[in-house]
């Protein structure tokens, strides 16, 4: 989405997670984890009752998608990124289990940003709205678990130069704020 | 009394069920592309024309444009002089709905029950079906899919006559605020004043779905979308919130007779993805 971006890989290690900068234009290959509202609700019910998660989340990198069902001969169908403050009541318990990104749209909260810094935890915007155009980025779409859920199923991605905007890095800076300041124009 | 058969209905309506979910309005992509000429942030601009692809390739190769292929609200107008036979109207609309869903590759996105259990209907139905008996024979169906990032930021407010103009100004601007990057802007701002809870929530929604650059024949009222606009584009918002003079892509505002002691205001937004297709039977 920007003349250079930088291209990186996920699952992310440390040091890349750290080193992304709110503003910043990024193109990710590599391995995501698909998840939203149920399959988030279902992982942090599977820490209270002290079972392992379906997937280890050290590295790993969630996008908050909901995909359409993919056409045939498509590896997904429609794919943009879903709010991600529906999921803020989730996040920092798995940014505890070892989560090192984030993919949405939208406002986090607090308490969220709070847990960022912690862990060193960025959270990265895609274009919501986009859905056919992203979904160019997808090579697989592999159910992990709660097929049972649809489209809210866990899954893995395959990508290929996905683009992202970091919307607030590891220590908080927030382009959300500063980019809409700098439009700013009321009385 | 002409009389129109509920097949008929069906598979009218999953055929513009995909439609709408696959190919914007015309009205919708123009205003991408003039916004990608006027737009301040080159980032702005740049995700704009990203929109505009977008579309194209929906629109080609019928994926739908957003992954959220929404809620399926229906509006139907139905002449009082015309019957519809071999079924009920909702059975009807719902079995193209599911049709539609099924054959156009849509999500699946509405849980039978809200609270306790949320299991997923499978098919999107039922749809929500706007019913309005109208004078003629025929049966106007407009479906609008509504997605939950936007849809989930209405607001209804019931301010007091001495709330006033400013009142209502303040309850849209923030609205719009509150949604922010949130409901995928450039957003449809979709306002209503007056009449009573429900009607109210009726008039935002109706002014989602008019089509953009229309504005209300009352001039009081046409002078306030304009004035709306204008400050909403000053927010600093932007496209997808990072920044910009696109926030909205217009305001409009539907209004209706209220109480002595009432001025309700409904607010609901529509994000860039504003979708609708629309077939008279």
């Amino acid at each position: 989405m920007s003349n250079q971006p930088r291209h990186i890989t996920a699952p992310f290690d440390r040091e890349t997670a750290r080193s992304l900068r709110a503003g910043e234009s990024v193109r990710i290959t590599g391995t995501l984890l698909a998840a939203r509202d149920a399959a988030h609700k279902a992982m942090c019910e599977c820490l209270d009752r002290g079972e392992p998660l379906p997937v280890d989340l050290e590295g790993q990198v969630v996008y908050y998608v909901g995909p359409t069902p993919a056409k045939p001969g498509m590896a997904i169908g429609a794919c943009g990124p879903t709010t991600a403050g529906r999921m803020d009541a989730y996040a920092p318990r798995l940014m505890a289990q070892g989560l090192l990104g984030m993919i949405g749209k939208g406002y986090r909260a607090p308490a969220v940003v709070e847990a960022m810094r912690e862990h060193g935890v960025p959270y990265l915007v895609a274009l919501g709205g986009a859905g056919a155009l992203l979904c160019k980025c997808v090579t697989s779409y592999t159910v992990l678990a709660w097929p049972e859920l649809g489209p809210e199923a866990l899954a893995r991605l395959e990508v290929k130069d996905f683009p992202a905007i970091v919307a607030i890095d590891c220590e908080g800076r927030n382009y959300y704020e500063t980019a809409q300041a700098a439009f700013r124009e009321e009385d | 009394m002409r009389e129109i058969h509920v097949s008929d209905i069906s598979a009218a309506v999953a055929d513009l069920v995909r439609q709408a979910c696959c190919r914007l309005p015309g009205d919708v992509v123009e205003a991408m592309r003039r916004a990608e000429e006027t737009e301040k942030s080159a980032l702005g601009r740049e995700i704009l024309g990203q929109f505009v692809l977008n579309a194209s390739i929906a629109a080609e190769e019928s994926i739908p444009v957003c992954q959220d292929t929404g809620l399926m609200v229906v509006f139907a107008d139905l002449g009082q002089d015309a019957h519809i036979t071999g079924g009920s109207l909702q059975e009807a609309v719902d079995a193209g709905v599911a049709k539609g869903t099924l054959e156009g590759y849509l999500r699946r996105s509405s849980v039978a029950e809200p609270l306790f259990n949320r299991k997923n209907t499978g098919d999107n139905t039922p749809a929500i079906v706007h019913l309005r008996l109208v004078p003629g024979d025929g049966l106007r169906l407009r479906v609008a899919p509504k997605g939950a990032g936007s849809e989930n930021k209405s607001v209804v407010r019931m301010l007091v006559p001495a709330d006033g103009l400013a009142g209502v100004k303040k309850v849209v601007m923030d609205a719009v605020r509150a949604a922010g990057p949130n409901s995928c802007p450039p957003m449809v701002v979709g306002v209503g004043v007056g009449g009573n809870l429900e009607v109210c929530a009726m008039l935002a929604k109706r002014a989602c779905a008019r089509d953009l650059g229309t504005r209300n024949p009352h001039p009081d009222y046409a002078a306030l979308e304009l004035e709306l606009l204008d400050k909403i584009n000053r927010t600093g918002i932007g496209p997808q919130g990072l920044g910009g003079s696109t926030t909205a892509f217009d305001v409009h505002i539907e209004w209706a007779p209220t109480h002595i002691a009432m001025l309700p205001v409904a607010v609901n937004i529509n994000c860039n993805a504003t979708r609708h297709a629309e077939a008279v039977l």
